[in-house]
């Protein structure tokens, strides 16, 4: 089975665990500014809102690099962006159209999400169910079955 | 590890800023954040400064555990000399400015001299440099963040900033971080302003490094899972905030009331968590929003709240409809219970008005709630006020008074003063509840013992958080204490203040110690930093700390005679509740407590109590 990591944003309470436990696990360090998900504050609307890269089927980023750095890893369906292949021409980053390709100075490579070999840190460290990582085919599912409890079809006990 | 090692001094007489070294003797002994600037503060600044003179210093301070996976380690703290209370000030924060702060590869940032203008500080990792802010004078901390963002073209600085409050030297002007979190007592705000630094903006991406990430990352584990499974800090803070307290504490008849007239408000119910969940006939929504994190917190006590847009407060100011940070139980009690309003939404508003001008709501309420007091007993005037009238439970006069303490306008401007000298001013020097000139919050020490003494010796003026018995006297944490007792409750509040300054100087939030201790909180620091950090070396650490503001007060001109409380505590009993016919019973446990502490029975430390502290 293939998963997904799968957001709902209305669970986000905006503590910035998810980015503080991506930074360590890639780069050695608690820092934000490197993490391969944000979350992003809308204070005014209370909203705070988790963003990272989905995994495209068909990743723009992929198509778009020149030395073939960015490949699928078969078992997670994760493009993973190879570190001995990546030249830094940052292509990729101008190709994806979400932004979740970025160019790490301090390495001279790209980082992206890579849902960290099928066991995403963000995930185990996230306080509240705004991230989960589960079935890719089943991801709407839950909300499917919020809105079919409100409808009127179907007997009632 | 985990300090960055690093301290920023700034000259704002002359725009300097230098890099240099922690003392890493000192970090040894004083941890960081409020222990370890506090050390920095008594070494550089004279006892007897004047607060409000440029030679009073003001120092931002992260901690060890700032910046780090901890929970709840978004924490930072300034210090100064206080204009409040002449005592040391030392006021705590979350959101994110400290985090970024430490990001931004700074353990503190000691600030000196006054600018000729004003000015910011702009901090992008170790580029810093103090800017002019002529633009951003006069303007909000609302407006100041706005506007910061557009000038540096970043939206993702971190900004604490002070308000129109701390410009006009408003006493209990706070520094307001992120637009909602503030370090909000004792005035640490008008110090900032009195030198002309409106805001401090940062970007960090240099990251926080632990000496031992796995063991550092197990420990952080094992404390979330604790603050998880923990009633307190699990369920009840998540969904009702502090607020939960409001009911609790009015049925415990400890609620101050109508300025400590009272114990128990019969409109606690209006201004309650519960009141805040509860669905508005006019608009269908509720007052609370959402709950919302501080940097690295599982916890989320934050309330969210919109304010009902036909209120009279907001109608026709979409400004103010917004969502934005809304009532803390501190808040809700002195705005509300000490004024006698129960109107919910103004009381939002008044927040709001608080994180906006960048004021103390604590020292604001209770200073309204005396006026209010002596409007009635006719020491002030319609003619003082300007025609506001300040009777108990008038809630556009609550309105109008902190408008105009915000903004530096008519009688505000006395209100802005604080309670002890608005109350000299109009012959009722006894109608001031204050401890050293610090208005006490939301416990009254005739129905909760232990908070008698926690205000009579909080080295910053009265406070809860610097040893909150309520936890004992009423939650049982850890063990249940009896709140109408004085009896243990000495030794209580002297284990409390130690743990808490340990807790206050990590870089962490005082409320994990609703289910952790320091031996939860040590194995977190062993693993980052370098040292061997037991539980009772970071117990000794806070008592050093403690033992160290005492001494800076005692230099200050403070002695026993100072460890009071307002007479009413003492003479008049409470009227109602549990407490009825009760008085706070601060005389016996004051000589207890000095003893306990190793002090004279002046309230002196003893030379063998600083040998033994390495003072």
């Amino acid at each position: 089975m293939v998963k997904a990591l799968h957001i709902e944003a209305e669970h986000c309470t905006g503590c910035q665990q998810c980015e503080m436990a991506c930074s360590y696990h890639h780069e050695g360090a608690f820092n934000p500014s490197k993490s391969r998900i944000r979350v992003f504050a809308f204070p005014d609307e209370a909203r705070n809102v988790p963003y990272t890269c989905t995994q495209c089927a068909e990743a723009w980023c992929m198509q778009a690099c020149p030395v073939d750095a960015i490949g699928m890893n078969k078992k997670t369906a994760a493009k993973e962006v190879s570190m001995e292949l990546c030249v830094g021409c940052k292509v990729c980053t101008i190709a994806c159209p979400f932004g979740t390709i970025n160019y790490n100075h301090t390495t001279g490579k790209v980082s992206k999400c890579d849902l960290c070999g099928g066991d995403p840190e963000c995930v185990k460290i996230c306080p509240t169910p705004a991230l989960s990582y589960i079935d890719a085919e089943q991801t709407g599912v839950d909300r499917m079955r919020q809105w079919a409890e409100k409808t009127d079809s179907g007997k009632r006990a | 590890m985990s300090w960055t090692k690093k301290i920023l001094r700034v000259d704002l007489g002359t725009g300097a800023c230098t890099s240099e070294d922690l003392n890493m003797d000192w970090a040894q002994k004083y941890l960081g954040s409020r222990g370890l600037a506090t050390k920095y503060f008594t070494e550089e600044v004279d006892a007897n400064v004047d607060p409000m003179s440029p030679d009073n210093k003001l120092i931002i301070a992260t901690g060890p555990l700032t910046g780090t996976a901890a929970p709840t380690s978004g924490r930072w703290t300034a210090i100064c000399k206080g204009p409040l209370t002449g005592a040391i000030a030392c006021s705590n924060s979350g959101g994110f400015f400290g985090a970024e702060l430490k990001n931004a590869g700074w353990d503190m940032v000691i600030i000196e001299g006054q600018a000729s203008g004003p000015v910011y500080l702009d901090i992008d990792n170790d580029e810093v440099e103090v800017k002019d802010a002529s633009a951003l004078w006069g303007k909000s901390v609302w407006e100041t963040e706005d506007m910061l963002r557009e000038i540096r073209g970043d939206d993702d600085i971190r900004c604490a900033s002070v308000g129109q409050a701390g410009e006009s030297g408003v006493l209990y002007a706070a520094i307001v971080n992120d637009k909602d979190r503030a370090a909000g007592r004792s005035g640490v705000g008008a110090v900032m302003g009195m030198k002309n630094l409106k805001s401090i903006a940062v970007r960090g991406t240099l990251g926080v490094q632990v000496a031992d990430p796995m063991k550092f990352m197990q420990a952080a584990g094992a404390a979330k899972q604790i603050l998880a499974d923990n009633a307190v800090t699990g369920e009840g803070l998540p969904t009702y905030g502090t607020q939960v307290l409001m009911n609790v504490i009015n049925e415990t008849g400890a609620l101050p009331t109508r300025n400590s007239s009272d114990v128990q408000f019969e409109g606690a119910s209006d201004i309650s968590a519960e009141a805040m969940h509860e669905v508005r006939e006019s608009d269908g929504k509720a007052n609370l929003v959402s709950n919302n994190a501080c940097f690295g917190c599982p916890i989320s006590c934050a309330r969210i709240s919109v304010i009902d847009p036909e209120h009279f407060t907001v109608k026709g100011r979409p400004e103010y409809q917004i969502a934005s940070g809304g009532l803390e139980y501190e808040a809700a009690w002195a705005l509300g219970a000490a004024t006698g309003v129960n109107d919910l939404e103004a009381l939002t508003f008044c927040n709001f008005l608080c994180n906006e001008y960048g004021m103390d709501p604590i020292s604001l309420g209770s200073t309204v709630g005396a006026a209010m007091e002596m409007y009635k007993d006719g020491n002030i005037s319609d003619s003082d006020t300007g025609g506001i009238k300040l009777e108990w439970g008038n809630t556009e006069a609550l309105v109008a008074i902190v408008e105009a303490t915000g903004k530096g306008e008519g009688f505000g401007v006395e209100i802005g003063q604080g309670s002890r000298r608005l109350c000299e001013k109009y012959g009722r020097p006894e109608l001031s509840m204050t401890v050293k000139s610090q208005e006490f919050p939301a416990y009254d020490p005739r129905g909760i013992q232990g908070m008698g003494l926690t205000y009579a010796t909080s080295n910053r003026g009265a406070c809860h958080l610097r040893s909150y018995t309520v936890a004992s006297e009423v939650l049982g944490i850890p063990e249940k204490t009896d709140p109408l007792s004085p009896d243990g409750k000495a030794g209580l509040v002297k284990a409390f203040q130690d743990a808490t300054a340990a807790f206050d100087s990590s870089g962490t939030c005082i409320f994990t110690s609703f289910a952790m201790t320091l031996d939860d909180v040590a194995p977190m620091i062993d693993a980052a930093c370098e040292g061997n950090w037991t539980s009772e070396a970071l117990l000794e650490s806070g008592e050093r700390t403690w033992n160290l503001e005492r001494k800076f007060n005692n230099d200050a001109g403070f002695t026993a005679a100072d460890d009071r409380l307002p007479e009413r505590l003492l003479k008049d009993a409470a009227k109602t509740g549990p407490a009825e016919g009760l008085v706070s019973q601060l005389d016996k446990m004051l000589p207890e407590y000095y003893e306990l502490r190793g002090w004279t029975a002046d309230g002196v430390p003893s030379n063998e109590t600083l040998d033994r502290l390495g003072l």
